[in-house]
């Protein structure tokens, strides 16, 4: 039984002279204590997917159609009050940066207090020794003192520590990260990425992961969605998608890491960019940007098939695909 | 490289897409209808006016104090006299055009100041500009209004009253002119500091383009809407301005009267219950300022990318 | 953050120096004081005496060195019109306008904040857009039509408070003549606290309407929603906090709107402050009490200001740490 289900959720923003879509038709599902990781540039509408869920998202943007089920409640049709008993106690956040995400004129003591007692009604004394007992779970030392200090006191590693303090609080059961380390040095990233993955194997919380780093999928999520100009293009295990990646956009972004480059050699970056918001092309969005295209490319949308090891959208996967078929096929008829 | 990045967007794409802002608001619609009409006033008072308020006959003290047509005045005078027998709707008309003249003359003496200072602060940067924006500052946190009466006063008690009135349009212009040129010089600047590094900025630079004319032919069409902005709602500060200071007595003589001065000299009698001298150019100011602070706003909201969904 | 408090010390002794120049300029040339002294029915010896026993022949920087030591030591002058020292003058007068300033600024606070707030949370009620014509109406009219109106239905229509000065009023600790603790004094003071109120509330609605709609579009508040945290805490505890310290800085700024508005509304409702002191020093010429009056009034700008940025400072923890407002 899965935890959560999306079903063909789009995302729509309202403007004075039009409405855009962001998100087109996600479907996904996550299972009790799953790593799921969200992968794309930036602008692939991987944020707005997570706050979508969480029913976050800046105005003028909208769920225009689709349902999200946790448990048995359809999180679309909630109010506000309803909502309220859900974030936070079930579904809790990390923001990509832990410098605009704390409230900077409240001390970290405030923060996690008024979150605890949102959801339980307990003394603002044993809110406090909750409190400080997460922020040793998160290895803060001097966990007292931190609790008094303000936000721009600590360090950037210490502050997304308190974050995954405060979303841990409440023994949540979805983690829904954006970008966690993106804002981090290199050093930290590793660390905070460990304790992440560390909590959550421990606490059995279901992960969602949104990134646009490989490096970081790699070492957290069993599974992978690859979004590209708000569709999902690509999805699979983990370690299948790495080792064999199917569609174009997924094989550029890892030829595109670090790790992949030979040394001497210059990165292979996916040339051009991302489309933004209302100038999504025709067909494939990706075309533009494929090495790949064909014409049928820039008018037709590829539709996801399960190509033995991912499930792509990609009209290259699917003539291989036929080939083959035809080719064994042929083999039956001889 | 995004090929848009490399031409300068051009100052009428940007207005048109102003414009495209104001028809789409009603109310923006309907403000600027109004200044247009406070504008054509102004321009065409001479031949509007009943009466031509230089002519010794304009002030007959036998026609003092006539209440308005509608409450039993006299058909000749509309919005009935003064105490000095002047027709109402012809001061109206030329003390509009005396108020819209010193609220434009000072925004152009803010915008020159702040177009030139913002551009060369913004452009070179450095101890030059630290120090500009640093005086900018400071010079802001002084009100307008304050500065204003205390160097109008100044004026007024050293020249003596009647060679003051000889001077006073021109001293307000000057005051309000001078008083608020940072608000133009921290927009200009902020504009070049984006535009800066672009790169139809560094390609005109590399074709040998000289400085000034990569700063006003290339990075000033870009602050071109915000500017708009700006100069709107400060015609409509400048105009309240004059007319707060008319009002105090340190700026338009009562014989020349602008709208604040013609407020000011019905003040007295509103105790005697002849309301009109003083309501009508009231009303008359009320919606002028009102008209260009709703277009300001509009525009702005439209201009503010957050803004605009709200 | 040392260095910004000196920083900012410094630069209020440089406005300060900037503005008693100025008055010292004003009170030199500003009429003639060896008149004002003697009149017209003297020698041109004895003027000349005169003139060289006051110092009026020393160079311009001694004159002003002697001018600025005078006024540290509590001396500027004294009135021609008054023939009383000039601080003493404006300290008969301060009571009136502080009480007149405070009773407003209160009135302001108390309308401005939740109306403010309002708006900014029910972006699209119905009352929440009257609110934002109503204050941009309120920026268009100018305090003396206000006034006008005010008086003409509270005062003449209808009768029921005074329009003009400032009623009785007791002396509270031996210095302080107050209207606040007379009922005539509170009726006198109705009026003209309500009109400077509202001029200045609309400012402040839209500053705080602005201020808090940002806030409530930034990232730590979509991060207290994600918390399930209650709305009433989000709004007033994690926005509304961050809202106001814009609101204190600006609120320094506008000290200089309200010193105008405050002459405006003496001269308007014949309030016997140092607004309406000032319009008659002007109208008569008297020096010394116009430049006595600049230094006072540019001396509580200054104050106001740079305890502004202190306040600032203390109430926000983000600027406590060094390097912060380079």
């Amino acid at each position: 039984m899965a935890l959560l289900t999306v079903e063909h959720l789009q995302v729509d923003f309202r403007l004075r002279q039009q409405t855009l879509t962001a998100l087109y038709d996600i479907s996904f599902t996550l299972s009790p204590g799953e790593r799921l990781a969200i992968v794309g540039e930036s602008g692939a509408g991987k944020s707005l997917l997570g706050y979508a869920i969480v029913n976050l998202l800046r105005q003028p943007g909208y769920i225009s159609a689709g349902a999200i089920h946790f448990h048995e409640q359809n999180l679309t049709k909630l109010g506000s009050r309803q909502w309220q008993q859900i974030r936070g106690k079930k579904i809790a956040m990390i923001f990509q940066d832990p410098m605009v995400t704390l409230n900077p004129v409240l001390t970290v003591g405030e923060q996690m207090v008024e979150a605890i007692r949102a959801h339980q009604k307990i003394s603002a004394q044993a809110a406090k020794q909750l409190a400080i007992h997460k922020l040793s779970q998160v290895k803060i030392s001097a966990a007292e003192q931190r609790f008094e200090q303000y936000p721009h006191e600590l360090s950037g590693g210490m502050r997304q520590r308190v974050v995954i303090a405060i979303a841990m609080l409440l023994n949540p059961e979805i983690l829904i990260a954006d970008e966690p380390t993106t804002a981090l040095d290199v050093t930290i990233q590793a660390q905070i990425l460990h304790l992440l993955k560390q909590l959550c194997e421990e606490q059995g919380v279901a992960l969602i992961l949104i990134t646009h780093d490989f490096g970081v999928v790699s070492r957290i999520a069993e599974r992978t969605l690859v979004m590209y100009a708000g569709r999902i293009v690509e999805r699979g295990p983990t370690l299948e998608i790495i080792n064999d990646p199917q569609h174009p956009y997924t094989q550029g972004l890892l030829n595109a890491l670090p790790q992949m480059a030979l040394a001497g050699q210059r990165l292979n970056q996916i040339p051009g960019h991302m489309p933004s918001l209302g100038e999504h092309p025709s067909g494939c969005a990706f075309h533009p940007r494929c090495p790949y295209a064909t014409e049928k490319c820039r008018w037709q949308r590829p539709r996801p098939i399960y190509s033995g090891i991912s499930t792509v959208a990609c009209f290259a996967i699917e003539e291989l695909l036929a080939e083959t078929n035809l080719e064994e096929g042929d083999d039956n008829h001889d | 490289m995004n090929m848009f990045e490399r031409q300068p967007p051009t100052a009428p794409t940007r207005l048109s897409h102003l414009w495209g802002a104001i028809k789409s608001d009603k109310l923006a619609l309907l403000a600027l209808c109004i200044f247009s009409f406070y504008c054509l006033v102004a321009l065409l008072a001479p031949f509007l006016a009943p009466y031509d308020i230089d002519n010794p006959a304009f002030m007959d003290l036998i026609n003092g104090e006539l209440p308005p047509v509608w409450l039993g005045g006299d058909a000749a005078f509309f919005l009935g006299t003064d105490v000095q027998g002047r027709d109402i709707l012809s001061s109206i008309l030329y003390g509009t055009r005396l108020s819209l003249t010193i609220g434009i003359g000072a925004v152009l003496i803010q915008l020159c100041l702040g177009i030139c200072i913002g551009l060369l602060s913004g452009y070179l940067g450095g101890k030059l500009d630290a120090f500009l924006m640093r005086y900018a500052d400071i010079q802001l946190s002084f009100s307008t209004m304050m500065v204003a009466i205390v160097v109008l006063a100044v004026f007024q008690s050293m020249f003596g009253g009647a060679a003051y009135q000889q001077l006073a349009m021109l001293m307000l212009i000057l005051v309000l002119g001078v008083a608020e040129w940072p608000i133009f010089a921290r927009m200009v600047r902020a504009g070049v500091l984006a535009e800066k590094d672009k790169e139809y900025v560094d390609a005109a630079r590399i074709l040998g383009v000289s400085r000034s004319r990569i700063m006003f032919r290339h990075i000033l069409p870009n602050t071109v809407s915000p500017l708009m902005v700006i100069i709107t709602i400060q015609i409509a500060n400048a105009i309240v301005a004059e007319a707060a200071l008319s009002f105090l007595g340190l700026g338009m003589p009562p014989s020349q009267p602008s709208l604040g001065a013609l407020i000011a000299s019905g003040f007295d009698y509103i105790f005697a219950g002849a309301w009109w001298i003083a309501v009508f150019p009231s009303i008359t100011l009320v919606i002028l300022i009102f008209a260009m602070n709703l277009l300001g706003d509009s525009l702005r909201d439209h201009l503010n990318p957050n803004g605009g969904w709200r | 953050m040392i260095g910004f408090i000196l920083r900012r010390l410094l630069q209020a002794v440089l406005v300060m120096l900037t503005i008693s120049f100025a008055s010292f300029v004003i009170q030199g040339k500003l009429g003639d004081p060896v008149t004002q002294m003697v009149g017209q029915n003297v020698t041109l010896a004895e003027r000349a005496q005169l003139t060289e026993s006051l110092g009026l022949n020393d160079p311009l920087l001694q004159q002003y060195a002697r001018y600025l030591s005078d006024a540290l030591s509590g001396d500027l002058g004294v009135s021609y019109y008054h023939k009383q020292a000039t601080l003493a003058v404006i300290g008969d007068r301060l009571p009136a306008t502080l009480e007149l300033s405070f009773c407003a600024l209160l009135i302001v606070l108390l309308t401005a904040t939740p109306l403010g707030v309002f708006a900014a949370i029910r972006p699209r009620h119905i009352l929440s857009r009257l609110i934002v014509i109503v204050s941009t109406l309120g920026l268009s009219v100018p305090i003396f039509v206000v006034a006008m109106f005010l008086v003409y239905f509270f005062a003449v229509e209808w009768q029921w408070l005074p329009s003009f000065g400032r009623g009785e009023t007791h002396l509270l600790f031996g210095f302080w003549s107050s209207g606040l603790v007379t009922k005539d004094g509170l009726q006198h003071l109705l009026l003209p606290s309500v009109s400077l109120a509202f001029v200045l509330a609309p400012i402040f609605v839209r500053l705080i309407r602005a201020q808090m709609l940002e806030e409530l579009d930034s990232d730590y508040v979509r991060y207290a929603w994600s918390k399930g945290i209650p709305a009433h805490r989000v709004y007033f505890v994690h926005a509304l906090k961050n809202t106001m310290l814009p609101v204190i800085t600006v609120g320094g700024i506008q000290v200089g709107t309200l010193i105008a508005y405050t002459i405006l509304t003496e001269t308007i409702f014949q309030w016997p402050g140092m607004g309406l002191l000032f319009m008659e020093a002007v109208s008569r010429v008297d020096a010394p009490l116009i430049s006595a009056y600049l230094i006072v009034v540019g001396l509580i700008f200054v104050l106001i200001n740079t305890l502004v940025d202190l306040i600032y400072l203390w109430v926000n923890p983000r600027v406590r740490i060094p390097g912060y407002g380079q």
